[in-house]
């Protein structure tokens, strides 16, 4: 028995679509298209028919909810909160489970599945780079992000020689006063960019605060959402509220946007989720509860500060967290915020949707590049490595000289 | 549809412009209606030669067709009752001229409203026309329903600034009207004649507006009542004292209600009628502008006043307004919600007319809407579900808007007649008005192929093959 909602247990949110359209105003596969069947609304309306019996997964319709990017935009603007997001990954378990895995799931379950698999994918060199084979488990959701046949031109982070776990112990004394916290860090930061977690336990640190940092800990499962498989989001839906019940702690931080929106997503699963979800807190918000954000303003200004300008991780605000990071970026001594056009715009990467429609990924991604060019910025941050990922392939796509940073990286720095 | 018409339509827009699985034909089968109808295939046309070839094909065929934008509209404008080809333009997004000199745009039908809006206001120039889906709403639909909006009040609507148009006809035809010149009278006022003509006289492939330089400011201020009569007073004695606000909305005690909970202002009991009112112009006058309302609307029994000082401060007053749709589904899961007008000075008549008939037929009806203009946003909330609701809500509609024009008013002011509001096409208009209505129509559209099913109940159910074998 699957420990998520089905197609059906949302047809009394399915009915509360309007057909409004205002969808259309933020979609990200909408506006890149301008296609109706990209759109949340036209998705609500296959879902409909589908509950009616008025269509099979025919496979148009599988290429329609293929375009989505779960980002949740549409919903967070949606007069009556019809939550598309959940409702296609409903719709994705259900092709997945007729019809077995797409592309990107039969990769993963086949990983999951065979070893031997694995290593002759990667001798054929179609994965990013042999080294991943050794450092990221094969759950993780990195794996489903970048298995890179089609994948041609686009910028992948390198894989770090030695990753978080290998640089930090599983918890890292603090000062007694203070409550333990724990640290969710994700499979980008912990691969891909540990420096990012590594800022990140350090501010912690700086701040007294002993950090739990469980080994035990998987993917938050957002890829595997995004790919429609449901059993691989339950084994590590599972994973990770053992691992994070194995010490008390007040918070758990997430530094990946990303993540908190996989988390955050064990909510509407039918389990009891609550010591962890109950504690998820994103990093810019538990900084500025602690009072961080006071202590960095009353810094002196460097003389040889950084113009800076801000992206949206849709994961954020969704959530409403727009003003919390900008804040943050605003005290920091050593940057000179600027805001930017179309600044919550997605990037387009979009769990995996980037690797099965690079073509509208990189299209959707294009669409922030005025707005980047027109701030004069020479750095973009933003809370979510994927983001990070996706930004710089775009920036690198339109030759621009900027660069995507996390504002941890910032952070660090600004103590340096 | 005919494996040769199909054929065909490929030929004109190419193969990937052609969608005809079941999946394409649900997602193009509604509007904000809510209602469905299944087209036979769906063509996204790339030009105006493509869509001239589409409509001769059609003429040829005597196959319906559907001009479709952001499919936003509230009457059914773009479904297809009859079946046929959806013809959808949203590709067509091009700005093509922003003519700094002259102050005109000229735009493709797919261009977004709001994103003309974005690109003329960089340049310090002004684009007033803003239905509530100028986020998603396209200039071609706003120009075949004449979208209105708050600013009309003082701006005028969607009629006021298309100077020219490029329509391909019913027949194919590709034809142009008015012109560059703010003057002209050559011929017929055919541009007229197609804004709001709801897609029915032509396709409308290239729209030419005029700009008016950007009011410098704004100022916002919300203003509570204790009664909808005062408030109602207060906008005739803004207009009396010769002030036109950009905006002039008001909510009557049944939104208040919905979205007390909701709202970041309070919004007391004793609170029976709100106005938000904007000004806009040179800085200078502004202050002076809202000082000199405040004196007027004094005596009319004012329980509070707010006015924004900043911009994050306005937001937060218009963030009350726009909480009003989403919070209506409390009062009941089906709602009908009629864009009546009526002159501005019958707005409290209409108010109580309305109360009155809610109460005798015991259905919630919220009004809010555009009060400097007239046109109010009656929402009736029902559950179709009940028993008997139907019929109920078309007794209801029936004396809402016999009263409407009673009135002398009008029974849309914004959204158009489409399907949803034929039956009660003959309320407003008389036997001999509809007639020439329909002899234009015919002229320009001898087989009934472009958006039959709408406006004229009469030719409803009326396929175009029954019109030309007649």
């Amino acid at each position: 028995m699957s420990m998520h909602k089905s197609l059906k247990d949302f047809e009394k949110v399915i009915r509360e679509c309007v057909k409004c359209g205002v969808c259309q105003a933020y979609c990200p596969a909408y506006l890149a298209t301008r296609r109706e069947g990209a759109v949340a609304r036209g998705k609500i309306a296959l879902a409909a028919a589908l509950l009616d019996g008025g269509i099979g997964l025919e496979e148009r319709l599988q290429q329609d909810i293929g375009m989505c990017l779960m980002c949740g935009s549409c919903m967070h603007k949606c007069p009556n909160t019809v939550p598309t997001h959940e409702i296609v990954g409903a719709i994705r378990r259900e092709i997945t489970d007729k019809q077995g895995m797409s592309l990107v799931g039969k990769g993963v379950s086949a990983l999951l599945g065979s070893r031997v698999l694995m290593k002759t994918l990667a001798k054929s060199g179609a994965f990013l780079s042999p080294l991943l084979f050794e450092k990221i488990p094969e759950t993780s959701g990195l794996r489903l992000r970048f298995p890179a046949p089609s994948m041609k031109g686009r910028t992948v982070p390198k894989i770090a020689f030695r990753n978080l776990f290998d640089r930090f112990p599983e918890f890292i004394e603090g000062r007694a006063d203070k409550p333990v916290v724990g640290f969710f860090a994700g499979c980008s930061i912990t691969y891909a960019y540990p420096e990012i977690g590594e800022a990140m336990i350090t501010v912690l640190q700086r701040m007294g605060y002993p950090v739990f940092l469980p080994k035990a800990q998987q993917c938050c499962g957002i890829p595997a959402l995004s790919a429609g498989n449901g059993r691989l989001v339950d084994e590590l839906a599972l994973a990770n509220l053992e691992a994070f019940r194995k010490r008390d702690v007040q918070y758990i931080i997430t530094a990946c946007a990303s993540c908190n929106g996989g988390i955050g997503a064990y909510r509407s699963m039918k389990v009891d989720s609550k010591d962890l979800t109950g504690k998820l807190i994103d990093f810019s918000v538990f900084l500025q509860k602690e009072g961080l954000f006071e202590e960095l303003a009353g810094m002196e200004k460097r003389q040889d500060r950084v113009k800076v300008t801000y992206h949206d991780p849709c994961h954020l605000k969704t959530q409403g967290i727009t003003r919390e990071p900008r804040e943050l970026l605003k005290a920091l001594p050593n940057v000179d915020f600027v805001e930017m056009e179309n600044a919550s715009s997605c990037c387009g990467l979009g769990g995996t949707f980037s690797v099965d429609h690079y073509e509208c990924s990189r299209a959707i991604g294009a669409k922030k590049i005025p707005g980047l060019q027109e701030s004069g910025a020479s750095l973009v941050a933003t809370a979510c490595p994927g983001c990070i990922m996706q930004l710089q392939d775009s920036i690198n796509h339109a030759g621009l000289k900027m660069k995507a940073v996390h504002i941890l990286d910032l952070l660090a720095a600004a103590w340096r | 549809m005919d494996e040769q018409v199909l054929k065909e339509l490929k030929g004109i827009v190419g193969q990937e412009n052609v969608f005809t699985e079941l999946t394409d034909r649900i997602t193009h089968s509604y509007d904000a209606t809510q209602e469905r109808h299944l087209p036979d295939v769906v063509v996204y046309a790339g030009s105006t030669a493509e869509v001239s070839s589409v409509l001769k094909l059609a003429n040829r065929h005597l196959v319906p067709v559907l001009p479709r934008g952001a499919g936003s509209g509230f009457t059914g404008g773009s479904l297809p009752v009859q079946g046929g080809i959806v013809l959808v333009l949203t590709r067509m997004d091009r700005i093509l001229e922003i003519d700094m000199e002259n102050l005109t745009a000229e735009v493709e039908p797919g261009v977004v409203t709001a994103e003309l809006q974005r690109q003329v206001e960089r340049r310090g120039l002004f684009y007033p026309p803003d239905p509530a889906s100028k986020e998603f709403c396209t200039m071609g639909g706003n120009v075949a329903e004449c979208a209105g909006g708050p600013r009309c009040v003082k701006y005028g609507v969607t009629r006021d600034y298309v100077l020219g148009l490029e329509v391909v006809t019913p027949t194919g035809d590709i034809i142009k009207t008015g012109g560059r010149t703010l003057k002209n009278v050559v011929g017929y006022d055919l541009t007229r004649l197609f804004v709001g003509s709801e897609g029915t006289l032509g396709i409308v492939t290239k729209i030419l507006v005029r700009l008016l330089p950007k009011p410098e400011a704004k100022k916002t201020m919300l203003v509570q009542f204790e009664t909808i009569d005062g408030a109602a007073k207060s906008v005739s004695a803004i207009i009396g004292a010769r002030i036109i606000p950009a905006t002039l909305e008001f909510m009557d005690a049944a939104t208040i209600a919905c979205i007390r909970e909701a709202s970041s202002i309070s919004l007391p009991e004793e609170c029976r009628a709100v106005l938000i009112i904007e000004v806009d112009g040179d800085k200078e006058i502004l202050d002076q502008q809202v000082e000199k309302i405040l004196a007027v609307i004094r005596p009319f029994g004012i329980l509070a006043t707010r006015i924004a000082a900043t911009d994050t401060e306005s937001e937060e007053i218009w963030q009350v307004r726009r909480i009003v749709s989403p919070s209506l589904r409390q009062m009941g899961p089906d709602k009908f919600n009629e864009d009546i007008v009526v002159p501005r000075s019958r707005v409290p008549d209409m108010i109580r007319a309305l109360e009155k008939i809610s109460t005798d037929y015991n259905v919630p009806i919220v009004n809010f809407g555009h009060a400097g203009d007239g046109n109010i946003h009656v929402n009736i909330m029902v559950d179709l579900q009940a028993n008997g609701m139907a019929e109920k809500v078309e007794k209801v509609l029936s004396e809402v808007f016999r009263t409407v024009i009673d009135l002398q008013g009008s029974i849309s002011g914004e959204h158009g007649i489409g399907t949803a509001k034929a039956p009660f096409l003959h309320m407003e208009l008389d036997a001999a008005t509809i007639s020439s209505l329909q002899r234009i129509k015919a002229a320009f559209d001898p087989n009934n192929i472009l958006n039959p099913g709408k406006i004229f109940l009469e030719s409803s159910p009326q396929r175009p093959a029954e019109a030309s074998s007649r």
